[in-house]
């Protein structure tokens, strides 16, 4: 009992000018929409990629990001031979102490400068990291004023490019190499020798924390287990995939303000819908009112009207897609509310995330569509063809 | 009501209040059209001819009174009955043909077939035969636009006639033509009616085109005048 889909479809293509017009408007909303769950997306893909499943991270009880914990070097001797604990080649423990603090460098997107982390760590840190792999350059040079930047700080921030010289601390850190790891975090991040970092920022025996390699995962679990219940360490222990996924709530405020702007714009762009509905129905008076006669049930009139609403914002949804598609992989930085430092991360458009936006685009088209299709099911006969 | 007699109007009256005037469009109307036969309604503008046109098609509801059309109680019937009772029993032209524009000849004839059960390639076969019947199988294809106006009604007369209505209702159907389209229109009317046994009651006010009907009716002030009788400032 319904109108062939061409003629919904030839009538958006006979006015082609309002159609277009009018599925930009609705476009530009789901655009909106889909930028914000890119970021969103980006960052939750960014972050729970990161972590090692085997790491433990160690902080001070109470404290929710390296940067404000205070982790004292004689704890980490007290722990780094706990039971459970990987080794290397060489038989020495995979416990890497570790210190945090965050430097103020100019991005492309920020000249004024936005911050980022510094880590210093030892050689055994390096090991830990080892899914990270040299891309340019070298790693930095125990004992001396050297920094190797993960690959996303290299291309944002024109300082930190190998053969030019950061300043930070008491001096100048000469950067040496790039590398890449496919766990975002690790990427947004400058790797210095711990011994001189600390010295430079004096906090040689109070750090920020240790990172553990646990040989399998029941000692994993077990060692968590065993630190945090340890009084006298007075230390929090936690999964390393943990303590990152911890940080998407950074991204909770853009998801939100993203969808309040799309919701307002949206409530335009349901007028807009309307307005050429109520426009189509007006000019198609006769039309509705022949096709009656022929023997369409007002219902089916209903359907096609809002059907055709729907077509309307269903190429206003594919538009918006077109419009923040560009954007898909490109590289930006968000300041964590865990870490007080930018983690950069690729936008990221999911398949999910364009069912969304097309979802959202309907809701308007339908939203809009149902009072002109209404009263295009409503005329009566006479009067429909007497209006045309 | 006889099997005979496919419409069947009694006491049949319709009243309108527009803009706070009383209007009586129609009033105690009696006709009965049988079988076959090809009516021709006659009367001035506004004498109620095209109001009873409607009521017969199902389009519009009488104040008071009956009309039985192939023993179908119109006044009575459910909005969603209604229409698809007209889909299959009736046929209408319009004075200005009334295509959808953005549809094809053939597309355009196909769409009452879409209320039917017929499947594609069927609806596709009646409505190219039907296009055949009215000289149009070289247009198949062709937009309304790409049309003269008396294709335009000759497609029209397919699309009513598709479905194999028994009754086909005709609105000043030459109306809008020029008097050679309009004879041809006309004259396919006459050949529905006699070859094909179609019932047609054509509104008009063309006394031409009222002699292509085997009867002739002339409405005055609302009021069907009896067999033989024409409004007294009729020409």
């Amino acid at each position: 009992m319904i109108l062939p889909l061409s003629y919904n479809l030839r009538n958006l293509a006979v006015r082609r000018t309002t159609t277009l017009m009018t599925a930009l408007g609705i476009g530009l909303t789901v655009a909106v929409l889909a930028a914000s769950f890119a970021l969103v997306d980006g960052l939750r893909l960014a972050l729970e990629a990161s972590g090692h499943p085997l790491h433990v991270l160690v902080t001070r009880k109470g404290a929710d990001s390296e940067l404000v914990s205070n982790f004292e070097r004689r704890v980490f001797n007290d722990l780094k031979f706990k039971p459970g604990i990987a080794r290397n080649a060489k038989g020495e423990p995979l416990a890497s102490l570790e210190v945090v603090t965050a430097i103020n460098l100019a991005s492309i997107e920020f000249p004024e400068g936005a911050n980022v982390t510094v880590r210093g760590v030892t050689p055994i840190g390096v090991e830990l990291r080892d899914d990270a792999r040299l891309v340019e350059g070298r790693w930095f040079t125990p004992g001396r004023r050297e920094a190797t930047v993960g690959r996303l700080i290299a291309q944002r921030y024109p300082e930190a490019r190998p053969g030019r010289k950061l300043r930070f601390g008491r001096g100048e850190w000469e950067v040496v190499g790039v590398y890449d790891s496919p766990q975002m975090a690790r990427n947004s991040e400058i790797l210095v020798d711990l011994n001189q970092v600390a010295a430079d920022f004096g906090r040689e025996e109070v750090l920020s924390s240790a990172l553990l390699r646990a040989t399998d995962e029941v000692a994993h679990q077990a060692l968590i287990n065993e630190l945090e219940a340890d009084p006298r360490l007075n230390v929090r222990a936690r999964s390393e995939k943990e303590y990152y996924a911890q940080q998407t709530s950074s991204g909770d405020l853009i998801r939100y303000l993203g969808t309040v702007v799309a919701a307002i714009m949206a409530v335009g762009s349901c007028f807009a819908a309307m307005n050429t509905m109520y426009a189509a129905v007006a000019r198609r008076s006769r039309e509705i009112g022949t096709l009656r006669v022929l023997g369409y049930s007002r219902a089916a009139i209903l359907a096609s009207f809002l059907l055709e609403s729907l077509l309307l914002a269903a190429l206003g949804g594919v538009l918006g897609i077109l419009l923040v598609l560009p954007v898909n992989g490109l590289t930006t930085g968000i300041g964590s509310f865990t870490t007080f430092t930018e983690i950069a991360f690729q936008l990221r458009i999911t398949p999910q995330t364009m069912a969304a936006s097309l979802v959202f685009a309907l809701l308007m088209g339908g939203a809009g569509g149902l009072l002109p299709a209404w009263q295009a099911a409503r005329k009566e006969i006479l009067t429909a063809l007497r209006e045309g | 009501m006889t099997d005979d007699v496919v419409i069947q109007a009694r006491r049949l009256t319709k009243e309108y209040i527009r803009d706070e005037f009383h209007i009586v469009a129609l009033k105690d109307v009696d006709l009965d059209v049988r079988r076959g036969e090809y009516l021709a309604l006659m009367g001035p503008s506004g004498s109620g001819k095209s109001t009873l046109l409607h009521l017969i098609a199902a389009m519009d509801r009488p104040t008071s009174g009956a009309i039985r059309v192939l023993g179908a109680d119109l006044a009575a019937m459910p909005d969603p009955e209604m229409a698809r009772w007209r889909n299959r029993h009736i046929g209408f032209v319009f004075q200005t043909f009334n295509l959808i524009p953005v549809l094809t000849a053939l597309e355009n004839v196909e769409l009452p077939l879409k209320l039917t059960h017929l499947k594609k390639g069927e609806r596709m076969e009646h409505a190219v035969t039907a296009l055949k019947l009215v000289g149009l199988g070289d247009r198949l294809h062709h937009y309304p636009r790409q049309l003269s106006g008396g294709q335009e009604q000759r497609v029209a007369i397919a699309r009513a006639i598709v479905t194999d209505p028994d009754i086909i209702l005709c609105d000043e159907p030459t109306g809008n033509l020029d008097a050679r389209s309009a004879n041809e229109v006309l004259e396919l009317l006459r050949q529905l009616n006699r070859d094909y046994g179609k019932t047609i009651v054509m509104v008009t006010h063309d006394p031409h085109a009222a002699r292509f009907a085997s009867h002739i009716r002339y409405i005055d002030k609302g009021e069907l005048l009896p067999e033989g009788r024409k409004p007294e400032d009729w020409s």
